[in-house]
């Protein structure tokens, strides 16, 4: 039982970044409909200047997080005006290219600046326990990464709902054109929110590497982006919300039914996209995507 | 007999089109302070291609001068900043946003407070909008999404409107109570507007003066109680 209780914590904290990254892949999508396969690489990039802020620099450690948030943005929105505005935004193939070639060429310009051995990560969170029954104990890692994914919902869904850029977001995500014509500039809106992708990933990617038992490594996010995406995909590839309920479903899925179902760790992956398929057959627009009803 | 005091909107030699086809092969027309013009014809004609073109959607050539200032080279959000609003199409609504949000996006650019009252206002003028406020834009009917698509444009407080077929697609009454309206918020406002429209009757029923567009040329023109009463016109557009 205990065994079981320490096993849905550690779901929910994988869980939990998952659905950062995923809220990042949402951002993306619901602007663009496009789905930014280099959004991980852009994390793990994010992550490895907190890296370099925190031990190298010195700064006090959420100081690094939040300037490392930023500076990954300032670079998302300079790669998004260079890469992806030139082209046309219904035209999904060429920029779908070139977000695979980022996702190649970032991983490995970290790995020549960085090397690809993994490195600690400063520890963001207190350690040790919240609370302890008998074996099983809820460690303050889990607790502050459900917070922090709270507290970025919560920023994000007030950006998005009570600001004129977020206003203009959503308007650009629900029909570019009528948005031209009301005069909003869709190029330097879609680059706020491929800043904001980066920023939340960067976070993502920060409290993942945070754990007490993982290591930051230009490789970290390989495999993390397909958990991300099968979690977006959940959720509904439009629902912030969604992303949140998708990550923490994979993250349950990957440590309760893998050890309880027996299937080898090493298909925990593709575990996930099985529970992503069977969701999809019911619920083809991801359980809370908006399912497209419109009158005409 | 006199001009209306200023030219709102001057296009001479229009020429635009998609890529390859070009629609437009030269168009002359203006648009006077305060009328209602309407540009008539058959489908293909070039009516909504000249709309765009004007609100700065599609690559064009020509003169086109608003209230005496180039914008025949300008990009769609500075045309829309000077002062020009333009209902597409089918209505162009923002589905998944509310309709208080979509009415709000029509206000984007402006900076002062008075969005609200004005929103109050075209709640008014549409008392339905405000029963719908929050509810999803894609799921009003045709008819309300007309009406909200053009309380967005005016939101913006244009001095210059372009309606896309607004009749399309819609019911005869409810296509009647709007153009109604259109005639009492260009009486009300003065704004100016430009209509294009397949329902030549309704659209002169409302309009000063009016052209009739051609495989992308002007045909004929003239005020609208002589194309109502013109015979040709008659033949080839009110089917009587």
């Amino acid at each position: 039982m205990e065994l079981f209780i320490n096993r849905i914590f550690d779901g929910l904290s994988n869980g939990a970044t998952y659905a950062l990254l995923a809220m990042a892949l949402v951002m993306i999508f619901k602007a663009t409909t496009l789905i930014n396969f280099a959004q991980g690489e852009f994390a793990m990039f994010g992550g490895f200047i907190v890296m370099v802020l925190v031990l190298e620099q010195g700064l006090p450690v959420w100081v690094g997080v939040i300037l490392g948030m930023l500076l990954s943005a300032v670079l998302a929105a300079g790669i998004e005006r260079t890469l992806i505005r030139p082209f046309d935004p219904s035209d999904h193939l060429p920029l779908v290219i070139i977000t695979l070639g980022l996702f190649l060429a970032i991983n490995a310009i970290a790995g020549i600046v960085w090397r690809f051995d993994p490195r600690a990560f400063p520890e963001m969170f207190p350690s040790g326990n919240a609370f302890t029954w008998g074996n099983a104990s809820l460690s303050w890692y889990t607790v502050f990464t459900l917070v922090t994914i709270a507290v970025t919902a919560g920023l994000l869904t007030l950006l998005l709902n009570k600001t004129k850029t977020g206003l203009a977001f959503r308007a650009v995500s629900s029909n570019l054109e009528s948005s031209e014509l009301v005069g909003i500039k869709v190029g330097p809106t879609l680059q706020f929110g491929w800043a904001i992708a980066a920023a939340v990933g960067t976070l993502g990617v920060a409290v993942f590497v945070a754990s007490p038992v993982r290591q930051l490594e230009p490789q970290v996010m390989v495999t993390g982006l397909i958990f991300a995406v099968s979690a977006a995909a959940l959720g509904g590839l439009d629902s912030l919300g969604g992303a949140i309920v998708g990550g923490l479903a994979i993250g349950l899925v990957q440590s309760i039914l893998v050890p309880y179902l027996g299937i080898p760790s090493e298909l925990s992956l593709f575990a996930a996209v099985v529970v992503l398929m069977l969701v999809l057959l019911f619920k083809p627009a991801g359980l809370f995507g908006t399912a497209a009803v419109e009158r005409v | 007999m006199s001009d209306k005091n200023d030219i709102v909107l001057d296009v001479k030699d229009l020429r635009g089109g998609y890529g390859a086809i070009q629609v437009l092969h030269g168009l002359d027309f203006h648009v006077g302070d305060g009328e209602v013009v309407v540009i008539l014809g058959a489908n293909g004609a070039g009516k909504t291609t000249t709309l765009r073109a004007i609100s700065g959607m599609i690559a064009r050539t020509g003169s086109i001068t608003l209230r005496g200032e180039k914008i025949g080279t300008s990009k769609a959000p500075d045309i829309v900043r000077k002062g020009v609003a333009h209902v597409p199409q089918g209505r162009g609504t923002l589905p998944e946003l509310s309709v208080e949000d979509n009415l709000l996006v029509g206000a984007y650019i402006r900076k002062d407070n008075e969005v609200q009252s004005d929103m109050e206002q075209w709640y008014d003028v549409y008392p339905v909008l405000r029963d719908r406020k929050d509810q999803r834009a894609g799921s009003l009917s045709g008819g309300e999404q007309q009406m909200l698509a053009v309380a967005r444009a005016l939101m913006s407080r244009p001095s210059l409107l372009l309606l896309d077929e607004p009749s399309l697609g819609l019911a005869p009454i409810i296509v009647a109570e709007l153009f109604e309206r259109f005639a009492m918020i260009n009486k009300e406002t003065g704004t100016t507007m430009l209509v294009v429209e397949q329902n030549a009757q309704l659209a002169l029923g409302i309009a000063d003066r009016g052209y009739v567009l051609e495989s992308g040329t002007i045909f004929t023109e003239g005020p609208a109680d002589q194309l109502i009463n013109d015979d040709a016109i008659r033949k080839a557009y009110l089917g009587v």
